[in-house]
């Protein structure tokens, strides 16, 4: 039987999802649309009574507070009225099929029953047929993972799934060893493979030599393993640089090979540093660092950018899930503390009809992303605490969205060891065909014949699983229930055993993997990108503890097979042999990629504009401005309190809406031991170098951690590179500069990195348009604080009390947002000198943690005028300042000497705006003794920001509130 | 009397169960987390409690509705072992969904049969939010029984953080009856303890209201999250004003009082 129960508000109660797709109708530009009501659809199908379907309408339902049901759908008058039906598409997991399952159980109600939920929307009013085909494209659905519902036979269809036929069942292979050239590079395309010519060729004289042909489980295996996602071949392959730069007016020109860019630069910064409090940096699923004397913490930040660009809240859905799994799988599994997302987003009042072709207009992108890290962080229970949000047109094809978690373990727990003879064990989420070859799909394709066709790379996560896993894991974890986990990502089963067992080699049954339905093939299983599932390997003696402490949480752990010492890599389905490769060959087997790079300094470019009147209103502007403005909207969307540890929140200030530096938070409730932890990106600068976009990136999260009274002595960081396609030259070259930075930076600052990720080939091609990303480093920071109440924020505290600035400003005017606002160009980007920046840091540290410093800010986007803007505002105090105090230098236009604007707006590095009571100058400034600072105004009690420039004469004065207004009005949505 | 024992309940979801655990053991409390699954099966565990605390979180991911699944598993699993748990003497708190599951279950604001007479539904905003608001409890009202806010401030700091806090009766009569019997604990209001529009009220809460006891007063519902103020450094002005206890506190000092001075 098919049942349909309906649920909606009650005559008299507020419809909020109505009312707030009311409003969103109105931003399409509609304005007919008189009201909309939202209809909950559950669709049953099973053996159920008349008495048991309102037995579940009623009892487990409706809110009859405030909800009225039925059992057919709801009447609504015809007249101007219309109706749109959104349901998932079949093989999209509909996450509260679970739920209800489980639900219905408890009402004693066991009888087998599939349950799908559908969304409808009853519009009211008069629209003809071309504005409903806008709202329900632009608003109601994503055609990869739902579709319109059209009538309800087509609806119940969805819902049977495929009995797979195994009786004559045979392995197919892949002919390969007769294969030509031309024929191999057609196997990589039809199977989707991503193997280049040469690889193909390797793979091909491997089974030559073996004299037969591979399965086609064995080819994807070894596609996955060696894809770019999962190997890193760029960065670890063959590179032939050439660089061109300036110095002094002349072309300099260096030629490098580069044997394993990652082992040159970013890694051997680490070997060279060498700190004793690194624990394991780039091997396991996330960098560990010590912590305390009993636990260490592991951070990691992945990137989600494709799936979101085709569906945003899944795409960072699954995101944050795959990241925190990452936590989860190192060493034997950290617990989230907190997580972190960085977005990188075209600007949302780009025109919609200027969106290409099969691209989501931005701010669709941005509310979903925003609402799939919402989902999925707060249902797990992880803080978010910290990010960011930048803006360019280059990210209409493909946005950036960097999702991060921090975890902590126990120091016994944060290594792994696989035994001979272990079983492994998956646990968690059941398999389908999710994300397999991020295939192209449309529901169009849909018909009763297909089988469940998921929608390629996009999928919706379930935290709920996710949190039940953690949460029982953990438990085994202490209870010493496993040698080794890790998590499945990319490459789903594949890749997770095959990492498991590349020293010992594995065995496993296929057909003992749970799954969600029927009809999938063997290497569907293996390839299957699943979410929420880990790997365990479990002692055999120790496998019946452990199935029974998961079932006692109701998570499903099976075993699929063991490791076996064989060094192979064996799968059976049903008993058929379907792979056999020696892990040697998986591994090791990938040919060394050659490709050649190149970089140009672009040619110097001066600033000849003259100084603007109203310096004011570019002030209000800056702040108006998309990356500069508050990102409240978003912030506050994010639990970033739950788990108790919060100290220093994202947002801060007399009325908490400040935009603080980093974040602390005290992950062990009982010591004042705390975690900072913070993000430096600028895209803008890599336009035009990006060796110091990596070192001002570098230099912007531990400024950030300088800020909050956090050390840069304990201080690791992350490298995230998002670029375009590395087979170009220019784009491959200015990753490779970008590398540079990051030696140069880090290792100057004496800050090790433990962790990172890359992510190529960001570029969107509609037609003969292509949109290709900057070339983006993100730089993720976390330090570790021993006492968390010596921490400060950024809001001013008092009035009469001394600002100072600490740290050099330059005439560095190059890709500031200053310059971006009056419309002009400069190649002079700031530049980092980061022994001397060291100094800085360490000392006004010192002082901070000396407890002299009332408040602190860094200079960043917007320059000092900014950084003091936004202090006065969270703090409700106003300011007066003296720009002839402030340390200035122009080093690249030496006429720039004297410009309030340029010293107002540069966005030189290494700056910090600090709060002194005047009682503890002195100390102050002989703590700060052999740093560049320079008192510059103080704190007052009136409402002003007034700036005294080089003329002697206020060349700003603005109210705070009116700042304030400037700034929080921009993404007040 | 020794010092009480506590019960924190999770489920798949639950997420704020170590921090309330945690408030309870600093006021010398001995506590327990305990699965639902596991309380079900053996039945006993509740007898051995004074106290049962189902914390914030998003048990069964509020599929359906927020709270919904769980209270539907207590009223059809546990509904004896509670009431005679309620009857003996022992105190109930239910934070965030803890508090809907409570509201859904029917045990708030509370009759014997169990039936729901007002809900926590979608706030108006239509989105989740984590925000510090001021709360203004009715505990000066030599009329209140409710043992957890005895003797607290009458205007109190906590942050909320939810998306389906909007609370609603049935109808009037429900809304007048819990006003003459004081049960309105607590009520969103600013700084000074006025009301207001949003955000001072977060959600739309009929009014005001942020959290209820049953007649008893044993038993206590609230959205905001006392077990998120509990150090001074969670306040989110702390490194401006060094400020006395924190409000949250002194909620779970009363509940163990109240067991430690018999």
């Amino acid at each position: 039987m098919f049942y349909r129960i309906e649920l909606r508000e009650k005559k008299g109660s507020y419809d909020p999802v109505g009312a707030t797709l009311c409003r969103d109708i109105k931003d399409l530009g509609i304005h007919s649309v008189k009201k909309v009501s939202f209809i909950h659809s559950f669709l049953i199908e099973g053996a159920l009574s008349e008495k048991e379907i309102t037995l579940i309408a009623q009892k487990l339902l409706v809110d009859d507070v405030t909800q009225e049901y039925s059992l057919t759908s709801f009447k609504y008058p015809l007249k101007d009225t219309y109706m749109i039906e959104v349901a998932y598409n079949r093989g999209v997991m509909d996450p509260v099929e679970q739920s209800f399952l489980k639900a219905a159980k408890d009402l004693n109600i066991n009888n087998e029953i599939i349950v799908k939920t559908s969304r409808k929307y009853v519009l009211k009013g008069t629209l003809n047929s071309s504005q409903i085909q806008l709202i329900t494209e632009k608003l109601l659905y994503n055609k990869l993972i739902q579709h319109i519902v059209k009538d309800q036979e087509s609806l119940r269809l969805s819902f049977k799934s495929k009995k797979p036929a195994i009786d004559n069942f045979k392995p197919k292979a892949i002919d390969l060893i007769n294969a030509s050239d031309k024929e191999l590079k057609q196997i990589s395309i039809q199977m989707q493979l991503y193997l280049n010519i040469v690889e193909m060729r390797t793979i091909k004289d491997f089974f030559s030599s073996l004299n037969r042909n591979p399965t086609d489980c064995e080819l994807e295996t070894i596609a996955q393993t060696w894809s770019e996602h999962c190997n890193h071949k760029t960065l670890r392959g063959n590179i032939h640089y050439t660089e061109n730069t300036f110095k002094d007016g002349r072309i300099v020109k260096k030629e490098i090979f580069i044997k394993n860019l990652l082992k040159q630069t970013i890694m051997k910064v680490t070997r060279l540093l060498k700190k004793s409090w690194c624990v394991s940096v780039f091997q396991d699923n996330s960098g560990i660092i010590r912590f305390d004397d009993k636990n260490n913490i592991c951070f990691k930040v992945e990137t989600h950018n494709h799936p979101s660009a085709l569906e945003p809240f899944g795409g960072a859905n699954t995101g944050i899930g795959g990241v925190i799994r990452d936590c989860l799988g190192t060493g034997l599994g950290a617990k989230p503390i907190l997580n972190t997302d960085i977005f990188c987003f075209a600007y949302p009042d780009h025109p919609f009809k200027k969106v290409p072709a099969g691209l989501l207009h931005p701010k669709r992108v941005i509310k979903g992303v925003v609402s799939g890290v919402r989902d999925y962080g707060n249902k797990m229970g992880i803080p978010t605490v910290n990010g960011s949000v930048l803006f360019h047109d280059r990210f209409l094809g493909n946005p950036l969205v960097y999702c991060g978690t921090i975890g902590i373990m126990p120091k016994s727990k944060s290594f792994k060891r696989v035994n001979k003879s272990d079983l492994i064990v998956v646990v968690g989420g059941r398999t389908g065909r999710d994300g397999i070859h991020g295939a192209t799909f449309s529901s169009s394709d849909l018909t009763h014949e297909s089988e469940e066709v998921s929608s390629g790379a996009v999928q919706i996560g379930n935290p709920i699983e996710e949190k039940k896993v953690t949460d029982v894991i953990l438990k085994a974890r202490d209870k010493n229930l496993y040698t080794a986990i890790t998590d499945c990502g990319a490459g789903g089963l594949s890749s997770a055993v095959g990492e498991m067992g590349s020293i010992l080699g594995a065995r496993v049954d296929l057909e003992k993997v749970p799954l969600k339905y029927d009809g999938l093939t063997y290497d569907e299983i293996w390839i299957s990108e699943s979410q929420e599932r880990m790997v365990l390997s479990v002692q055999p003696r120790k496998i019946n503890s452990l199935i029974k402490l998961f079932e006692e949480e109701d998570v499903e752990a099976t075993v699929i097979g063991e490791f076996t010492g064989s060094k192979k890599l064996e799968l059976f389905f049903h008993a058929h042999k379907v792979c056999d490769l020696d892990m040697d060959f998986l591994h090791d087997g990938v040919p060394r990629l050659e490709k050649k790079a190149e970089f140009s300094e672009p040619v110097p470019s001066k600033i000849t504009f003259k100084q603007p009147k109203d310096l004011g209103a570019f002030l209000n502007k800056l702040l108006a401005s998309y990356d500069i403005c508050s990102k409240e909207w978003i912030i506050r969307q994010y639990d970033h309190e739950v788990q108790g540890s919060s100290v220093i929140k994202p947002l801060t200030g007399i009325v908490n809406d400040g935009p603080s530096d980093a974040s602390v938070v005290r992950p062990v409730l009982n010591s004042k031991k705390a975690v900072a932890v913070s993000n430096g990106i600028n895209f803008r600068y890599g336009m035009i170098d990006p060796f110091w976009m990596a070192a001002s990136a570098i230099d912007e999260a531990l400024r950030q951690i300088v800020c909050v009274g956090g050390s840069i002595e304990r201080l690791a960081i992350l490298d995230n590179f998002c670029w375009g396609n590395p087979d170009k030259p220019d784009k491959l070259g200015s990753l490779v500069r970008c590398a540079f930075g990051c030696y140069y930076a880090a290792g100057d600052f004496g800050v090790p990195f433990i962790s990172g990720k890359d992510s190529l080939y960001n570029e969107f091609v509609s037609g003969k348009q292509t949109i290709d990303i900057p070339g983006t480093i993100l730089i993720s920071a976390m330090s570790v604080m021993d006492d968390a109440t010596k921490a400060i924020s950024m809001d001013f505290k008092n009035k009469g009390n001394l600002i100072y600035i600490v740290g050099n400003t330059f005439d560095e005017l190059g890709a500031s947002h200053y310059l971006d606002i009056i419309n002009k160009d400069s190649t002079f980007v700031p530049k980092v000198n980061a022994k001397n920046a060291k100094k800085t840091m360490i000392k006004l540290h010192k002082a901070i943690n000396k407890g002299l410093v009332k408040s602190c800010h860094d200079c960043s986007e917007g320059g000092m005028a900014v950084a003091v803007a936004e202090m006065c505002f969270a703090g409700a105090f106003g300011a007066k300042i003296d720009l002839t105090n402030v340390p200035f230098k122009a080093i690249n236009q030496s006429e720039l000497e004297d410009r309030d604007d340029v010293v107002l707006f540069s966005q030189s590095n290494s700056r910090f705006i600090i709060e002194v009571d005047p009682g503890n100058k002195a100390v102050l400034e002989e703590t700060l003794k052999g740093v560049v600072f320079s008192p510059i105004g103080e704190v007052t009690g009136e409402k002003f920001l007034e700036i005294q420039g080089f003329s002697k004469k206020a060349i700003i004065k603005e109210d705070i509130f009116k700042l304030k207004e400037s700034w929080q009005k921009t993404l007040r949505w | 009397m020794k010092n009480p024992k506590v019960l924190v309940m999770r489920t798949a979801g639950t997420n704020c169960d170590i921090e309330t655990a945690f408030a309870f053991k600093l006021c010398s409390c001995r506590v327990d987390l305990m699965h639902i699954n596991c309380i079900v099966k053996s039945k006993t565990p509740l007898k051995k409690y004074n106290i049962l605390a189902i914390p914030g979180g998003f048990s069964y991911g509020d599929d359906i509705a927020a709270g919904k699944i769980l209270s539907n598993e207590l009223r059809y699993k546990l509904k004896d072992e509670l009431k005679k748990f309620v009857s003996s003497g022992g105190l109930i708190i239910g934070i965030c969904n803890g508090f809907q599951v409570l509201v859904k279950s029917g045990l708030l604001p509370g009759n014997k049969s169990f039936v729901q007479e007002v809900t926590l539904t979608v706030n108006d905003c239509n989105k989740f939010e984590d925000r510090w608001v001021y709360l203004k409890s009715n505990a000066s009202l030599k009329k209140s029984k409710c043992i957890w806010t005895k003797g607290i401030n009458e205007v109190i700091y906590l942050p909320v953080a939810h998306g389906e806090g909007k609370f609603v009766t049935k109808d009037k009569t429900v809304l007048n009856s819990l006003e003459k019997n004081n049960q309105i604990v607590f009520r969103y209001c600013d700084e000074q303890g006025l009301n207001g529009g949003y955000p001072v009220n977060p959600n739309g809460s009929v009014g005001d209201i942020a959290g209820v006891c049953d007649k008893t007063g044993r038993i206590l519902g609230l959205m905001p999250h006392p077990e998120r103020h509990i150090f001074n450094t969670q306040h989110p002005r702390w490194t401006r004003v060094k400020n006395s206890e924190p409000d949250g506190l002194k909620i779970f000092k009363n509940a163990a009082n109240h067991f430690q001075k018999r």
